[in-house]
């Protein structure tokens, strides 16, 4: 199965055509994915944020941003480019140092998360043989940051904001992690890229949502809740706690915090749609086209074209699970912290782990389409 | 030197600086919220220094265990009883400081004399199996260290018993604290829907 574009290595190739060691162009190849993915992920930020005020302004029937270009589509950039001209303010009674701290933690673990997310065969900042669980262990560190941020703004609301954000966090983690723990079990590999090869056999039939509706739904809404996102927004309610912890932030903290909660929802579309969606697979596998127009699955052109269509179909499931996101943000209402932790907790745990023992029972039972 | 071992040489100074200096920060800071953010400092360059040795699966549960859950759970604690009231001042505190600092130099000496009396190198180099650890980890864990295994999920199951019982207070008629008996009524007006007998 190791087709497909190796792009690291034919970059190695081509700087040591000029003569410079391996290792020379390995350290000069290596922030490049690295940038690569940051401005993908700040792109994709900029586009979710149109988006999310062209669909709520469709949903609320009007008409949203126009005039920042055609049909608004630079007002993300002018809202960035305001908040990076604006004061930086910290409250005279504020603990600098936390206050500071706080936005970076919760942005870096995110942005560090992306390293697992993989575009195609070798389209990925680093293979590692953890891959899913390195996510949920980062994921893990962001309540650190909100819980200092809450505590550091010396607010009320800015510190109950922060615990409710733990709370939540830490109620919904355990769920996801059962769920992914499902999917694990049916690869029998934590790496992200063995998770969607196992998904591409017969294309739209082999994914795993057929396999695993269950842990689907379950780890859809644990995403939504770590993602704060609005049938789980209580951390930031805005109608009983301000803005939660980001009450006292502006200019570029605040942004920090923006910025990270939306890249935050992009990598969970995409987690979605690698773990449960075939990832960067075609609904019909490309081997079949390509067999179907009699061309050689090697030859270079059609490498790219595998490349370019597994990034295109990545881009398009996430942002389909992007776009019901927003959905569901401008038509449901907020439930109460009681009733998000009855459903983390009473609901959300049992059918997880009841989901986990049928999975492993299934894949004993039927190893040919549970993964033996 | 090549730019691999430097680099790692690098990672490895800076994660053991932070390390011992976060470590004394926890000690020795005034402020318990400052202490509590230093000692998450100090298990995530823990962390990094189990990923220099190739031990990316233990540093990954170090993370989520050590980070994600010991240490958000610490500063949840302090928040929630944070009432930044000055502590009684302790009459003999500089007997205590000497006793107690006598007795962590002590241990220092015995753990540095460890460190320069046993053997630390394995015995075959070709020892390492990186990425291959994850499913050692298991097969070990459900074979030769199967009981151990067992009991600390017993352990932890009491544990979590324990804490329902403590937080459930209708489960004693009498509050474990006070001595005063416990008002029942509150526990069942929580639990009442908010919306019946309104029409």
């Amino acid at each position: 199965m190791d087709y497909g574009l190796d792009l690291e290595y034919s970059f190695n190739e081509f700087l040591k055509g000029f003569g410079l060691s391996s290792e020379i162009a390995h350290i000069i190849w290596l922030p490049l994915p690295m940038l690569l993915v940051l401005v993908a992920a700040v792109v994709g930020v900029l586009v979710t944020v149109w988006l999310e005020r062209k669909i709520s302004a469709a949903a609320q029937q009007r008409i949203g941003p126009e005039y920042a270009g055609a049909l608004g589509v630079l007002q993300p950039i002018a809202d960035g480019l305001k908040l990076l001209v604006k004061e930086d303010i910290i409250p005279a009674k504020a603990d600098g140092i936390l206050f500071t701290a706080g936005p970076i933690l919760v942005l870096v673990p995110v942005i560090l998360s992306w390293l697992i997310v993989p575009f195609g065969q070798n389209l990925l900042i680093s293979n590692v043989g953890i891959g899913i669980f390195l996510w949920i262990a980062l994921s893990s560190i962001q309540p650190i940051g909100l819980l200092m941020s809450g505590y550091a703004s010396n607010n009320k609301y800015s510190l109950l904001g922060g615990l409710r954000a733990a709370a939540q966090s830490i109620s919904y983690e355990i769920p996801l992690a059962l769920s992914v723990l499902a999917i694990v079990l049916m690869t029998n590999s934590l790496s992200t890229i063995d998770i969607v090869n196992q998904q591409s056999g017969a294309g739209i039939l082999s994914w795993n949502i057929w396999r695993q509706p269950v842990g689907f739904i379950v780890f859809w809404i644990c995403a939504l809740a770590e993602c704060e996102r609005l049938p789980f927004d209580l951390p930031e309610a805005e109608e009983e706690l301000v803005a939660g912890y980001q009450t006292e932030y502006a200019g570029m903290k605040f942004a920090l915090f923006y910025l990270g909660s939306y890249i935050n929802l992009i990598l969970s579309a995409l987690l979605v749609s690698i773990l449960y969606l075939g990832g960067w697979g075609f609904p019909i596998p490309v081997e079949l086209i390509a067999k179907f127009l009699n061309l050689p699955i090697n030859a270079p052109f059609i490498q790219v074209f595998t490349a370019s269509i597994g990034i295109v179909m990545t881009v398009l499931k996430a942002y389909l699970l992007v776009f019901i996101a927003i959905l569901l943000r401008w038509t449901t209402p907020r439930v109460r912290i009681d009733q998000l932790l009855d459903l983390g907790w009473k609901f959300l745990l049992p059918i997880s782990l009841a989901n986990l023992l049928i999975t492993a029972g299934l894949k004993l039972a039927f190893p040919k389409f549970f993964g033996g | 030197m090549s730019i691999a071992i430097t680099t790692q040489f690098i990672c490895f100074t800076v994660l053991s600086l932070v390390v011992i200096i976060g470590a004394l920060g926890v000690v020795l800071l005034e402020s318990i919220v400052y202490s509590a953010f230093l000692l998450g400092g100090v298990f995530m360059s823990v962390a990094g220094l189990y990923l220099l040795l190739n031990a990316s699966f233990v540093a990954a549960a170090q993370v989520l265990v050590y980070v994600g859950a010991v240490n958000v759970l610490i500063i949840f604690a302090i928040m929630l009883v944070n009432k930044k009231e000055d502590l009684k001042p302790i009459n003999d505190i500089k007997s205590r400081r000497i006793i107690s600092t006598s007795i962590c130099l002590t241990l220092l000496s015995l753990l540095i004399r460890v460190d320069l009396t046993n053997v630390w190198s394995l015995s075959s180099p070709q020892n390492s199996i990186g990425e291959e650890s994850t499913i050692r980890i298991g097969e070990h864990l459900f074979s030769d260290y199967l009981l151990p295994f067992e009991v600390a999920s017993v352990l932890l199951l009491m544990a979590m018993i324990g804490a329902i019982v403590l937080a459930r207070r209708d489960v004693m008629s009498q509050d474990i604290s006070t001595g005063l008996p416990v008002d029942q009524e509150l526990i069942e007006k929580s639990s009442e829907p908010l919306l019946t007998n309104k029409n």
